[in-house]
């Protein structure tokens, strides 16, 4: 009865959460291009684009995909030998265990009538794929644990989808492990089929059992007696035999069953065995209903991804399926941490910290993002100062095992990010007048943005009277300037030249240029630096003075600029550049 | 001669040609080039946190040091970042035992004394301009060619080190090698405006306009680039932003070169290039 219900509400949710999760693929919308797109014309892409791959030679292609990267995962092998073991492990095993033992009456038997889950080889192959889950479950764990960088982005949800599993693995191996010593399912049995209470026959059947199966009686049974055994062999052979194949062969519950026997008595008498058999089908039943909302539903996602991106062909894609297949890469991420493996600014994230600079937690952060799921709006500026870290150099979409093109959703992410407000700091600078940016760095004197460490930095140039020491105010860097060159009119659109710079700088006023246009329009030219006469370092100083920025104002400060330029709603115009 | 080869992040994803041209080069000059796999240089990320930038760097040059050949990109910003790497690892102590402290984890190490070349330098100083003008077997005559010398390879010059920053002749002379005309142009030193088309488009574009227009006046037939960010700032920005300006293409260094050791246009990239070079009747292709 529990059974039933939990079963059936176990897939009603499961079945509702894939929907929920498949309907995003064609309503989320990830970059410009997809603000006007309908959700009819992206089911009609979806559908269009399906139909035709399968009635097209592409088709070939396909299978071809599905039996490389779906089947033999060959993409992940491609990555390291130890991962594609351990994925290996996990898929196959938990794929093998509900098709033959999950689901052994609507599909093992069907196809093997003779199939009895106590028999072999469904026996032992029953605790090889269980063996085979918790093999690949613990490399996982170690991998995890013992790779810096791997544990540095382990989240909860990779965590708890190992520990679901074991869960699910392990009360299934104490639950077969109860039931070979349980005494009461001996009982049970020899009720439903011998239908005998004759002790003479019982007794030595009991002996044979304990002896060779390994059940644990509540009155010590004599084992020892040859005679005996070979009379319980005689009822056990007409009986029994038939469904029963000696404990031994499963390999991982006899070990157990062992294990257990000093406290078997007392397990029999509380029935052990139902308990555990509650514990492993509701935890089962539980996984199952998390399929669509944790990370088991790249099982879904991902395969479905390699197949529409892997089938990537020189045609040009719609705007549609850009769409969706941008929508489809943020579900398809199995979190294995290869992209931030191989990032090229992954190194930028031991000093700067802000995790998702790495593009996995970046990826998972935009999923957030985009599912208005932001905690808060400072998280959302977090994002954004990782989104602009990156250099769009497309290594991650190389290796990425799913084949998610990720090159495409950081052009797209970072225009969105842009266009509600969360900018590179050239231009939220502008949105305050230099002397705002003074009052506001006069009142924090420290670093103050989150993701900077407290260290000082080694190099600090505008803070030592030395480096401005030689400065004759000549006005040379001023003249050399192309930036000041190029203006109209430079006092008004640059705020000060770098001259002016050098003068505040040496009057210990650094503040008062923090927000000053002309350091934010440095074209970093070393035109100044290289024709001062007095070896002033005036480029380098620009470059500290947008380093201090940084520390001082990104990126908490960002969202409190103008909160009316912030929303989720990805609808505004994108800030144009400063004039 | 091997070197070590660091394309940086743009160049594979969004300058092919660029690395096809220099392969192209190097092959046809007998110079093996060893790839491997970098990070970033960490130009970018400088105006954000000077550390970071150079803790790249510092990470690229202690991977080359593994290898074992002395490091060159054809790109002029990856080029000076680690110059300024280089530079301040070696002034500055407290900076070097950081940056060793966070390599030293992956069992590497920045010293000094790592070797970085450019791509100009490596033909014109490794290699010799000699043993360049012996390869060429198709002069690109009547071709007259503004060169454009990018600031972040030129200066500051006491940290780059690249060739005179007053007065450079490193690009003119690899341009007569190959039999073309380098012209004199005033601009020539300045500033593509590559460096702001993220942060601030108008100063950008002003600053490549009044060059396209400076090499126009000097009767340039195209500008020639060795730089990732310069290349793509005067071609495919060029034509998207400034499609009145005087139609002057854009060539990589390597592609000129290319032509003149007989290399296929193709085999290039010449085709990629978004603004096609047209040549009058001396040139090749
Ligand atoms: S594209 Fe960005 S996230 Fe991906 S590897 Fe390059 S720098 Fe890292
Ligand atoms: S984006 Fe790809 S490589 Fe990165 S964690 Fe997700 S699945 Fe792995
Ligand atoms: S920094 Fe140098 S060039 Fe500029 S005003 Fe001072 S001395 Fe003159
Ligand atoms: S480095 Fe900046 S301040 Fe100096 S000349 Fe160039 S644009 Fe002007």
């Amino acid at each position: 009865m529990i059974f039933t219900i939990s079963l059936y509400l176990a897939l009603g949710i499961c079945v509702a959460g894939i929907l929920f999760r498949t309907q995003r693929w064609v309503t989320l919308r990830i970059g410009p291009e997809t603000d006007t797109l309908t959700v009819g014309a992206r089911i009609t892409a979806a559908t269009g684009q399906t139909i035709r791959a399968l009635v097209s030679r592409r088709v070939f292609k396909l299978i071809g995909i599905f039996i490389t990267d779906v089947l033999l995962q060959l993409n992940i092998l491609h990555q390291s030998f130890w991962r594609w073991i351990m994925h290996i492990c996990l898929f196959y095993g938990m794929i093998l265990l509900i098709l033959m033992h999950a689901l052994d009456d609507p599909l093992t038997r069907t196809f093997f009538p003779d199939y009895e889950s106590t028999l072999n080889p469904f026996l032992w192959l029953r605790d090889l794929f269980g063996l085979m889950v918790l093999a690949g479950a613990g490399i996982a764990m170690i991998r995890r644990v013992a790779g810096h960088r791997l544990r540095q982005m382990t989240r909860a949800m990779d965590t708890f989808t190992l520990f679901f599993i074991g869960m699910v693995i392990v009360s299934g191996m104490m639950l077969e492990a109860v039931q070979i010593v349980s005494e009461p399912i001996f009982n049970e049995m020899v009720d439903e089929y011998l239908d005998e209470d004759d002790e003479e026959i019982l007794a030595p059947l009991r002996a044979y059992w304990a002896s060779q199966y390994g059940v644990v009686f509540e009155n010590p049974v004599d084992t020892d007696d040859p005679a005996v055994l070979a009379e319980g062999y005689e009822t056990h052979d007409e009986y029994c035999i038939s469904c029963h194949s000696r404990p031994v062969s499963a390999f991982m519950s006899y070990p157990v069953a062992r294990f257990i026997r000093p406290v078997a008595r007392r397990f029999n008498r509380i029935r052990m065995d139902t308990w555990l058999w509650y514990i492993h089908f509701l935890s089962a039943f539980a996984a199952l209903a998390w399929l669509p909302f944790g990370k088991f539903f790249h099982l879904i996602a991902t395969p479905v991804n390699l197949l529409i991106c892997g089938s990537r062909t020189t045609d040009t894609v719609s705007p549609a399926q850009l769409a969706n297949r941008r929508a489809l890469g943020l579900d398809a991420c199995t979190h294995c941490g290869i992209c931030s493996l191989h990032c090229k600014v992954a190194p930028i994230q031991l000093l700067i910290d802000n995790i998702t600079i790495l593009p996995s937690e970046k990826l998972a952060g935009f999923a957030r993002h985009v599912r208005h799921r932001h905690g808060s709006e400072a998280e959302a500026a977090l994002l954004a100062e990782g989104s602009f870290i990156c250099t769009d150099c497309g290594r991650c979409t190389e290796v990425c095992p799913s084949g998610i093109d990720l090159k495409d959703i950081w052009q797209a992410s970072k225009q969105d990010l842009r266009r509600q407000g969360f900018t590179e700091a050239h231009h939220w600078i502008m949105k305050k007048p230099a002397h705002e940016w003074a009052h506001l760095a006069s009142e924090r004197s420290v670093a103050s943005g989150p993701s900077f460490k407290k260290t000082f930095p080694a190099i600090h140039l505008t803070d030592r009277p030395e480096t401005f020491r030689g400065c004759i105010q000549c006005t040379i860097c001023t003249t050399v300037c192309p930036v000041v060159e190029a203006a109209d009119d430079p006092a008004r659109e640059l705020d000060l030249t770098p001259q002016q710079i050098m003068n505040l700088l040496r009057l210990q006023m650094a503040d008062d240029a923090l927000g000053a246009r002309m350091v934010w329009n440095c074209v970093t030219c070393y035109m100044c630096q290289e024709h001062c006469p007095q070896g002033v370092r005036v480029a380098d100083v620009l470059y500290e003075l947008r380093n201090i920025a940084y520390r001082r104002f990104y990126p908490d400060t960002v969202h409190h600029l103008d909160s009316q330029s912030i929303s989720h709603r990805p609808k505004e115009e994108a800030p144009e550049a400063a004039p | 001669m091997k070197y070590v080869y660091f394309p940086g992040c743009k160049i594979p994803a969004w300058l092919p040609a660029y690395d096809r041209a220099t392969r192209g080069i190097f092959k046809a000059l007998g110079i093996d080039l060893v790839d491997s796999e970098f990070n970033c240089c960490g130009y970018p990320v400088r105006h954000q946190h000077l550390e970071a930038s150079l803790l790249s760097s510092a990470r690229v040059l202690a991977l080359a040091d593994q290898i074992g050949a002395p490091l060159m990109t054809p790109c002029q910003c990856c080029y000076g970042n680690l110059r300024h790497a280089q530079y301040w690892l070696g002034e500055n102590r407290v900076l070097r035992r950081r940056v060793n402290a966070i390599l030293r984890k992956e069992n590497l190490r920045w010293k000094p004394g790592i070797r970085v070349r450019h791509l100009l330098q490596v033909l014109k100083e490794d290699l010799g301009l000699a043993a360049v003008a012996t390869a060429v077997v198709h002069p690109q005559k009547d071709i007259r060619v503004a060169a454009h010398y990018g600031c972040h390879a030129l200066r500051p010059a006491n940290i780059v080190g690249f060739d005179d920053p007053q007065a450079p002749t490193i690009f003119e002379d690899l341009i007569a090698v190959t039999g073309a005309t380098a012209v004199d142009w005033p601009l020539r030193l300045n500033c593509c405006g590559a460096p702001l088309w993220e942060k601030n488009r108008v100063i950008s574009t002003r600053l490549m306009q009044k060059k396209i227009e400076d090499a126009d006046q000097a009767g340039a037939d195209m500008i020639c680039t060795a730089c990732t960010y310069c290349q793509h700032q005067f071609d495919q920005v060029r034509l998207e932003t400034l499609p009145h300006a005087p139609p002057i293409p854009a060539v990589l260094y390597p592609q000129l070169l290319g032509l003149a050791l007989g290399i296929a246009p193709a085999g290039l990239g010449m085709n990629e290039n978004r603004i096609q070079w047209t040549p009058t009747e001396g040139g090749t292709p």
